[in-house]
């Protein structure tokens, strides 16, 4: 049962498409893998870790370890990474997120690792979690995978897997609801903010 | 639940409401982990500025705030008394107006007055944090004790101390340790007895603190049930005479911890653990033995220090900065 939207709201991504999605962006971290392992940078498949921003980027960096179990037979390794002490508006005000910890028990160094995020949008939960995760160490590489790509960049960020790209306005919300976080199922819903922007999520 | 303290301040437990008492202990749960890393440094105060004013000795706090304030990536500015002009006749509050003039975004207090940083926080803009302040409170010891007790138990600070007993042995009359620790731990849950000579428990203790109040030692740690963590109060020698304590001797027989009391806690609760705020007197409040045994956890209380300390100057700072921005919104709008 698909609960109804509010007005103004388009459901971009239905329940079986997330999943559909989802499944797309573990054959394309693998594929990307297999190439780098044999060309220059010759990273070891084996040792791939994914790394999820929390909050939006952790269930997706589970599923997306599944998934990639099923297509390689390996689940990599997942680790958390809370990014508020790195954020550039920690000091500048507006709400703060509650800070609920970096969880990475394994040693990032010479690693590759895919940093996972729900919604690339200015690029700069990106840069901050890009410092967090090199304070913890120096991976072999880093690579970007998110859920949803609205656009709108404020810094020089790119993903190198996005499962869909959305054309937007500043003055939308792109939700992304997945079932672990209580939502009935999953979904990604664009929405149009009453209030002005500042708030993602 | 909230990302922000509700005070401006940490002048002390007292008025602390437990939701914010339990933010700073989640917090500092983060930056444990912050201190496990090779590179133990995080960004977040970067370019903000911590005032370190001790007008009172101390090494540990001292060096525990400014470790926090470094980790946080915050500029510090020290003071200790034995060198400022406070030693040349200047009034608290001069000093304050002078230090306020360099605009510290936080300031840390210690001095030997009790209700100097209040004082401080209406003559400062920043937001203070009481690092002891005479006879009176010391709060972030009394936290880094609830943390330590919450890690060592394997709870969060929502589960709290409930259904602990910790006794608290020592002078009650004189330790800010221990007033923010009667004030913290019963807020937390805990069942609190206090225990110490009758010269050194102040008349009326009983009515203003959720605690049970014993004059024997022996009572306070061997009658009703086993007590699961005794906190040992450094004998403050400096501010109380013979008069009131006795020799050392009389003292660590009375009222100390000794291999032999410590025995008859382990016989009744095994896990029983050990604190003290330090610097201990060995000998005295706690034989050398119990300290060095692998129920103390004072070297653990230390390591936490910091942690906690990191929680609660960046929450400090965050609120100030949310206070500040609701000021210029509101000043826009008007």
């Amino acid at each position: 049962m698909v609960a109804p939207l509010p007005v103004g709201a388009r459901r971009v991504l239905e329940h079986d498409d997330v999943r559909r999605v989802i499944a797309r962006l573990a054959h394309d971290v693998d594929d990307r893998l297999r190439q780098d392992s044999k060309g220059p940078l010759a990273l070891d498949p084996a040792r791939l870790a994914l790394v999820g921003i929390r909050t939006g980027g952790a269930h997706l960096a589970l599923r997306l370890a599944e998934e990639l179990l099923k297509v390689t037979g390996r689940a990599p390794e997942v680790g958390l990474l809370d990014i508020t002490l790195y954020r550039d508006d920690v000091l500048a005000g507006g709400a703060m997120p509650l800070l609920r910890g970096t969880e990475i028990d394994f040693d990032v160094d010479g690693r590759p690792i895919v940093l996972v995020d729900d919604v690339l949008f200015t690029g700069r939960t990106v840069r901050a979690a890009l410092d967090a995760l090199l304070d913890l160490g120096r991976p072999a590489s880093v690579r970007l995978a998110v859920l949803v790509d609205r656009g709108l960049r404020e810094l020089p960020i790119a993903a190198d897997f996005v499962g869909r790209s959305l054309e937007t306005t500043r003055l939308e919300h792109v939700g992304v609801q997945l079932i672990e976080a209580g939502h009935d199922s999953d979904a990604v819903v664009v929405t149009v903010k009453t209030d002005r922007r500042g708030s993602k999520r | 639940m909230t990302s922000t303290l509700s005070q401006p301040h940490l002048l002390g437990i007292e008025g602390l409401a437990r939701d914010d008492a339990c933010l700073i202990l989640d917090t500092a749960r983060s930056f444990t982990e912050v201190n496990t890393r090779a590179l133990k440094k995080v960004p977040a105060l970067r370019g903000r500025t911590v005032a370190l004013l001790f007008f009172e000795n101390s090494t540990r706090t001292r060096l525990s705030f400014e470790l926090a304030a470094k980790r946080l990536s915050a500029d510090t500015l020290s003071f200790s008394a034995s060198t400022s002009s406070a030693s040349k006749g200047e009034t608290l509050t001069d000093t304050a107006r002078n230090i306020e003039a360099m605009k510290p975004d936080l300031v840390v207090v210690r001095h030997e007055a009790s209700g100097a940083p209040w004082l401080l926080s209406r003559v400062m803009r920043g937001a203070i944090a009481n690092a002891g302040d005479g006879q009176h409170e010391h709060p972030t010891q009394a936290l880094l004790d609830a943390y330590t007790l919450l890690e060592c138990w394997k709870r969060s600070a929502a589960q709290g101390l409930a259904g602990k007993t910790v006794a608290i042995v020592g002078d009650l009359s004189r330790s800010r340790v221990a007033r923010s620790n009667m004030l913290l731990l019963p807020l937390l849950g805990a069942k609190v007895r206090v225990a110490g000579p009758p010269t050194m428990i102040p008349a009326g203790l009983k009515e203003v603190y959720d605690v049970d109040v014993y004059d024997d030692v022996d009572e306070a740690l061997f009658s009703g049930d086993p007590v699961d963590a005794v906190m040992m109060l450094r004998i403050q020698k400096e501010r109380a005479g013979t008069a009131v304590m006795g020799s050392d001797r009389d003292y660590a027989f009375g009222y100390g911890l000794t291999a032999a009391r410590f025995a008859q806690l382990k016989e009744r609760r095994n896990e029983v653990l050990v604190l003290h705020p330090g610097p201990m007197n060995r000998g005295v409040e706690i034989d050398a033995a119990v300290a060095d045994d692998d129920a103390s956890v004072i070297l653990q209380q230390t390591e936490n220090g910091v942690a906690v300390r990191m929680a609660v100057l960046y929450l400090l700072a965050v609120g100030m900065t949310q206070r500040d921005r609701g000021a210029a919104v509101e000043g826009a709008s008007s």
